[in-house]
């Protein structure tokens, strides 16, 4: 069954996470960092899958889904900044700061 | 036994993710991820979701982190040796907002299947407890009796066809953009 151990390391593993999120600067591992989160989330649709019924990896199949149209368009985008600037890191990024 | 297996997955997963935020090297950081997906992978089919463990390992593993491979690649980006992590300030910020987060997850991890069943049975849904929670054995009944990947497939293709359908309109729209995107001259 393994509940409550699954839904802990769930936790743990978002916050890990959301810390990568706040201190990395670098866009590609900021979006590796999203792709732990939504892995952690995945993990606690599973878990509890055990008890709902399998309505659960269904919900884990269209996550994974958006996962990978998230990943190509914010890989583009990554792109665009990169011949844009010529860096990734997101201290210069600033077009918006006014 | 199970449970040994788990605990020794589960420290590889959080070990891995730990490390994936704190390499300096991109490369390093996603070898590590990769680490970290495939021991969610064992941990999925422990808990009984063996097509779900196999489609992360094809899908995630597989197709995702080899994009995000080839973007570093693309970008040059392996052998950098400046930091990219940010000073003590942001340090200080990552582990408040961490310490909050993880106290509210604490919170409703309080929720235990015990309480779950408690207050399900005691609103007025369609979801009946006696249905709901058939002792843990819900999922494994159902693969017993239409396989794994069927016990996935029936509801996939019956219930939620009209999401399924959505899925792949998403899929398109993200193609688009990101050629429209990635092109040189927008």
């Amino acid at each position: 069954m393994l509940l409550g151990p699954a839904l802990a390391l769930s936790a743990i593993l978002f916050s890990i996470g959301v810390a990568g999120v706040i201190i990395r600067r670098n866009a590609i591992v900021l979006f590796m960092c999203i792709e732990l989160m939504l892995n952690a989330v995945n993990l606690a649709f599973v878990a509890l899958a055990q008890l709902y019924g399998v309505a659960g990896w269904v919900i884990v199949f269209f996550v994974m889904t958006v996962a990978a149209a998230e990943a190509a368009v914010g890989l583009a985008i990554i792109l665009a900044v990169f011949r844009h600037n010529q860096s990734i890191d997101l201290q210069n990024v600033n077009l918006l700061h006014g | 036994m199970t449970e040994l297996v788990f605990y020794l997955f589960a420290a590889v997963a959080v070990l891995s993710a730990a490390m994936c935020i704190l390499q300096r090297s991109p490369v390093a950081a996603l070898i590590w991820l990769v680490q970290t997906m495939l021991a969610l992978a064992a941990i999925f089919v422990l808990l009984a979701a063996e097509f779900i463990g196999v489609i992360q390992v094809l899908v995630y593993a597989g197709a995702i982190m080899v994009l995000f491979l080839f973007i570093i690649m693309l970008l040059n980006l392996g052998g950098r040796r400046t930091t990219d992590i940010r000073g003590p300030a942001g340090i200080g910020a990552a582990v408040v907002v961490v310490g909050l987060l993880l106290v509210e997850l604490g919170a409703l991890w309080a929720y235990t299947p015990a309480r779950l069943t408690r207050e399900v049975a005691a609103a007025a849904g369609p979801l009946e407890a006696a249905t709901a929670f058939s002792g843990g054995r819900a999922v494994l009944e159902e693969t017993a009796r239409r396989g794994v990947v069927g016990a996935v497939a029936e509801p996939l293709f019956r219930t939620y066809l009209v999401p399924f359908e959505l899925t792949s309109i998403l899929l398109l729209v993200a193609i688009v953009g990101a050629v429209v995107l990635a092109k040189r001259s927008v």
